[in-house]
């Protein structure tokens, strides 16, 4: 059987903002560009962003500008953020945001006819440019007729498997020769020929039981540029957001944007007290109200008063709430209470929050304008992803490029609401930059031809569920299978981690991929949910185990990772970020020393940050899947907040 | 607080199908999603569904459920009687996939057929543009569209005349049209290929499509209706016409609309 | 074709091409709507009926539609000697035995039938297209308002100037029935009348060309702000559109019936004269 075959220059995989906005990127610089993506246009996760995107235009307070943004990035990030892409993302925002406008979004404005910027936790000034509390939305949809206008090419429903290599001449290894994936509507196999792919496939939520993620979020970008060789990073850092429902039980999880917070709501716990001023890390408490009085007035009078504390970054917001609960002073339902219904008016909060609004109206019956909100952590990001390179976001695989939140760097170990949309413009931008650049310096030699053993190899992989089926015998269902590994991730590898748990948690990962050797569906290859989720379960696998691995090597609390048992940063973990490759079928963990940060932006931070180490300094590691170790050379102490001071 | 849910479900695929019956258990709170995503876990593992977000923000889960158009992610079960036997068939303007899943090509192809935003130039001496709130609220609400087709679905001149998917675009496309015709930057004017190619004469504005945006957009009054009286504008009223040959452009109107 | 969702063509064998049209979903059942969505267009039907019915009978009676001071907006403005006494002018003499009715109400019975909200009604109820949402049309063959004669429902905005100059006379007659004999007074039907004038005004004013005219036809709002503000202010009438049509139409009939009621002298208007 032949599968069905397409030629192009540059194929983007995954149809979120960094997705499409790669495409047209790469379209603009002349490269010939499919988008091959897993759900309908203009579905993709992106649509689930809330809250705004962070662009320091300086349209609502003049005193911000880039270096501002670049400083409070590398600080929500605990300033394990790769420097060069925290920089390029702080001074690229502002135009990519301008640049959507100029293709028909339609922001906010302010009196005077520019866009407004909202405030949001972490950052300095009101700086996101939203609409309403569907930001999101608005950037997929203009992305997406932008695309449409564009006339590129766009096949739905597509799910790629695998991405296929060829040897490179150039460096005597591997590189991209194209993808191959399946039609989910038929269950037929389709192959596309390109000398540059861009992953975009977003996140890896999904394996996790209480997420604001969708069944898409399953890690295929990072699964895919693993098994072809690409190196990914920081993948202990999961974002739990601090604010998801959590009752009724259908809804748990999902999404209560930080703009409610922004816009004036504060958390409670049951004894009605405002408990974040308890939490309050000495890092933040020059920036941050210490009295309800100060934290009130912030809202219209920025210049004398502080931030409130509930406008903390996510990761000490997420984990004072599971304080708060752990201590008992949590909801029935085992959340806190999120009011905005006694601080403003009920046509206020209908105008700036409608899809809150909505939300809880018609999945909670509740009335968020006459009543509190019950909310959660829930588990929203992942910081680490691809490793990239800052300027073209290219990966360790000559012709692989990765942009959005399955690539790695920007965020360090904890992203700032509102960064991830402008992420997604400006290197989904370079990533189709350099993937057409890339394509177009192979122009006049020999394209890559994709080898035909791997597709047979895919091929017949893929539809090994099929066989089992027919085969009969012990066999394990896919739903049953994801929903254990959902638990696994869930209470071993959730918001507080202990080195025993994480242990356990891989030698769960390791039966469940076991058994998911024997995953059999029924019925046929046509639009058969249950043989999508199957081959989705690969990924998901093979991620958590990367992420598992990463949070058992770094012994310290850091942004969104926070161990139980080291529970204070640690110097020596300040300096490195976690690098996994897989090696002979094993994930491989290694520590790689941050870039140094040039002294100009050193200094911005008060006092100077640390240069980074020479790489000697870093100790070198290297552990197999299940027994991951870093020594740290010193001790952590706990409590020491030294590193987050810098 | 859980109970045994009746469902009827439509399984089949483009060669044919039937309603089948299936019994759920459901506890309180869940919404119909939940409940078919239970059916495909325990008894089904086939049933095909779309779905991304589950919150009612994609777009993706349109069904019919108990004949009406419905977000299954956004349809709770407190909606029916315990007794009730709910029943979930696909959208049924469009051709079937599999199940519940749909083909909605339509749709996209149409939109390819829209003449795209074609801002002037900017305003502002930063060299960007402004607008102003008040004229961007009209464009935001179409913008607030998830396409989750459901109005394209219950429109009866696309539902009952296959014929007509030819020469009329639907309701979500008139949104699309609306928000370009009122967007205050947009210099193109689309009011003759309204008529024509878009074919806004089809509507008979009985806002069914109305009824059924679970984005609570006003599609007829809002976005279908003006755009008939702008086609009117440029089309039916001899003495708009009469009366834009005589009057120079207002700073208001950029030319496209007002009589 | 660049939005692609199923695979190409001939790619697979495994594929067999979709006939043209690709077939739907084999339902069955016509609609599986269990509410009793029949209801809305009967009721429409019931009340439409009835008020056609009681519009030829008001119209065809040609008498007893004025009682000084009040006119029945059927016969507003007065084109006969019937209603002299009236202070409305006497425009085209007296054109009896023609009822009058029957000129004027074409106006308003066009505005009417050109309403966005009406349409909406009748072509529900009466034409089925569709009777209800989720309900399949009763005909096979349709053209919505692309031809003749339905294409003209798009000068409904001509209709609407006449409505203006109708709800201007409706308000006359009712400052007229203040003037009971050159004197001041009030009485039930002065309230009938003022109620009228009141709804015509409301049912005219939230209309859907109205507010395109007044200032929804602009592209930038802010570039004028007395517009935008009249539009504004429409466009909350206009989310009541619905309910001033059949108000009003209703209480056009009332005001009708009160009219000849006391004109016939079936009952006596109470009213106090200053």
């Amino acid at each position: 059987m032949t599968a069905e075959t397409h030629s192009y220059d540059v194929v983007v995989v995954g149809a979120g903002g960094a997705g499409l906005r790669a495409a047209i990127e790469a379209h603009e610089q002349g490269a010939r560009v499919a988008i091959v993506c897993k759900s309908l246009l203009g579905k993709a996760h992106t649509v689930m962003a809330e809250g705004g995107m962070a662009a320091a235009m300086a349209n609502v307070w003049p005193e911000d500008n880039w270096r501002v943004h670049f400083r409070d990035t590398m600080r929500g990030g605990k300033m394990l953020n790769q420097w060069r892409m925290a920089q390029i993302h702080a001074q690229e925002a502002p135009d990519r945001v301008w640049e959507l406008e100029e293709w028909g979004a339609v922001f906010d404005r302010t009196p005077d006819g520019k866009i407004l910027q909202r405030d949001f936790g972490g950052h300095r000034y009101a700086r996101l440019a939203h609409v309403g509390d569907r930001t999101g939305l608005e950037l997929i949809r203009t992305l997406q007729n932008r695309v449409v206008a564009k006339k590129l090419d766009v096949f739905m429903e597509c799910t790629v498997q695998r991405l296929l290599t060829a040897p490179d001449p150039a460096t005597g290894g591997e590189r991209v020769a194209g993808v191959f994936a399946y039609w989910r509507e038929t269950g037929t196999f389709v192959r596309f020929d390109a000398p540059s792919v861009v992953l975009a496939t977003g996140g890896i939520g999904k394996s996790w039981q209480v997420t604001s993620n969708s069944w898409e979020y399953t890690g295929d970008g990072q699964a895919l540029a693993l098994r072809a060789g690409a190196a990914l990073m920081d993948m202990e850092f999961v974002q739990f957001h601090p604010t998801g429902m959590v009752w009724p039980p259908s809804v748990r999880g999902i999404l209560v944007t930080e703009g409610v917070r922004g816009d004036g709501g504060v958390l409670r716990n049951t004894e009605g007290r405002r408990f974040m001023f308890d939490y309050i890390p000495e890092v933040f408490a020059a920036d941050t109200a210490d009295t309800e009085e100060e934290a009130d007035r912030w809202y219209t009078d920025k210049k004398t008063a502080r931030r409130p504390p509930e406008l903390l970054p996510r990761d000490e917001v997420a984990r004072a709430i599971n304080s708060e609960v752990k201590a008992g002073r949590g909801t029935p339902h085992g959340g806190v209470f999120l009011d905005i219904a006694s601080r403003r008016d009920a046509e206020t909060i209908r105008r700036r929050l409608p899809s809150m609004y909505h939300q809880f109206k018609e999945l909670a019956d509740v009335d968020i304008t006459k009543e509190p909100m019950e909310v959660g952590p829930t588990c929203h990001y992942v910081m680490g992803g691809i490793k990239v390179d800052p300027e073209s976001q290219a990966t360790t695989l000559p012709g692989l490029y990765a942009a959005g939140e399955c690539a790695a760097g920007l965020h360090g170990s904890n992203r700032l609401g509102g960064n991830s949309l402008s992420d997604l413009v400006v290197f989904g931008r370079r990533a189709g930059a350099g993937a057409a650049a890339y394509a177009a310096t192979l122009a006049g030699t020999e394209r890559p031809v994709p080898d035909e053993a791997q597709v047979a190899e895919t091929t017949a992989q893929a539809l090994l569920p099929f066989e089992r089926a027919a085969a009969g015998g012990d066999t394990e269902n896919p739903y049953q299978l994801q929903s254990d590994l959902q638990a696994v991730m869930q209470s071993l590898v959730g918001i507080i981690r202990t080195e025993h748990e994480l242990t356990q948690a891989l030698k769960e990962i390791s039966e469940l991929r076991q058994r998911a050797e024997r995953v059999a569906v029924e019925g046929h290859r046509q639009y058969n949910p249950g043989w999508h989720l199957a081959l989705d379960l690969r990924s998901m696998l093979l991620v958590a185990e990367c992420v598992a691995t990463a949070a058992l090597a770094r012994r310290e609390s850091r942004g969104g990772h926070t161990r139980d048992d080291y529970p204070g940063t640690d110097p020596v973990f300040a300096r490195i970020n976690h690098v996994v490759r897989l090696r002979d079928g094993a994930v491989d963990l290694t520590a790689e020393p941050l870039p140094e940060m040039p002294p100009e932006l050193t200094s911005l931070f008060d006092p100077p940050a640390p240069a980074a180490p020479p790489a000697s300094d870093v100790p070198p590691q290297s552990a197999d899947a299940g027994q991951a170790q870093t020594p740290p050379e010193t001790p952590p102490v706990a409590g020491t907040n030294n590193e987050r001071n810098a | 607080m859980g109970y045994d849910l009746a469902m009827r479900v439509w399984r089949g695929d483009a060669d044919g199908g039937e309603l089948r019956d299936f019994t759920v258990e459901v506890e309180e709170g869940m919404v119909v999603l939940d409940a078919v995503h239970r059916l495909q876990a325990t008894q089904a593992n086939d049933l095909a569904v779309r779905w991304n977000c589950k919150a009612g923000k994609c777009g993706s889960c349109s069904a019919e459920v108990n004949g009406k158009p419905r977000l299954m992610c956004m349809t709770r079960l407190n909606l029916f009687d315990p007794g009730e036997t709910v029943t979930i068939t696909p959208l049924r303007t469009f051709p079937v996939v599999r199940d519940l899943v749909t083909d909605v090509a339509f749709n996209y192809e149409k939109a390819e057929e829209v003449p795209t935003f074609a801002p002037g130039r900017p305003t502002g001496d930063d060299g960007h543009h402004r607008m102003q709130q008040v004229d961007v609220d009209r464009v935001q609400e179409f913008r607030k569209c998830i396409e989750c087709f459901m109005c394209q679905n219950v429109c009866h001149v696309l539902r009952d005349h296959e014929d007509k998917k030819k020469v009329f675009a639907g309701p979500r496309l008139m949104i699309r049209y609306a928000e370009l015709e009122m967007h205050p930057l947009d210099t193109n004017d689309r009011r003759d290929l309204l008529r024509e190619e878009a074919g806004v004469g089809y509507c008979n504005i009985t806002k069914c499509c109305t009824d059924v945006c679970p984005e609570h957009i006003k599609i007829t009054d809002n976005g279908i209706i003006p755009l008939k009286e702008r086609v009117a504008d440029a089309s039916f009223d001899p003495i708009a016409a009469l009366g834009r040959r005589l009057r120079r452009h207002s700073p208001a109107d950029d030319g496209t609309g007002g009589a | 074709m660049p939005v692609r969702t199923r695979p190409a063509p001939t790619a697979d064998p495994a594929v067999t091409p979709r006939p043209v049209p690709a077939p739907r979903a084999a339902v069955g059942a016509r609609t599986l709507r269990k509410d009793n969505w029949w209801v809305e267009p009967l009721v429409t039907v019931v009340v439409l009926v009835g008020f056609v019915a009681y519009g030829m009978w008001a119209a065809l009676r040609n008498g007893n539609y004025f009682h000084d001071p009040y006119l029945s907006p059927f016969y507003s403005p007065c084109l006969t000697d019937n209603c002299l006494d009236n202070a409305t002018p006497h425009i085209f003499g007296d054109i009896s035995p023609v009822s009058p009715a029957l000129i004027i109400l074409v106006f308003p019975l066009g505005f009417r039938l050109t309403c966005y909200y009406y349409r909406k009604a009748y072509y529900r109820s009466f034409w089925w297209a569709p009777p209800a949402c989720a309900v399949p049309d009763f005909r096979r063959g349709y053209q919505g308002e692309t031809r003749f004669p339905l294409i003209l429902q798009n000068i409904h905005r001509y209709f609407w100037y006449f409505a203006i100059i109708f709800a201007g006379l409706l308000t006359y007659d009712a400052v007229l029935a203040f003037i009971y004999d050159g004197h001041f007074g009030i009485g039930v039907g002065t309230g009938v009348l003022v109620v009228n004038a009141a709804l015509i005004w409301l049912y005219s004013l939230s209309c859907h060309s109205c507010r395109h005219l007044c200032g929804g036809g602009l592209k930038r709002l802010s570039a004028a702000p007395l517009r935008r503000r009249v539009w504004a202010r429409l466009s909350v009438l206009n989310r009541h559109h619905m309910f001033f049509a059949w108000a009003s139409l209703l209480w056009i009939m009332a005001t009708d019936f009160y009219i000849w009621l006391v004109a016939s002298g079936h009952l006596t208007d109470a009213h106090w004269i200053a």
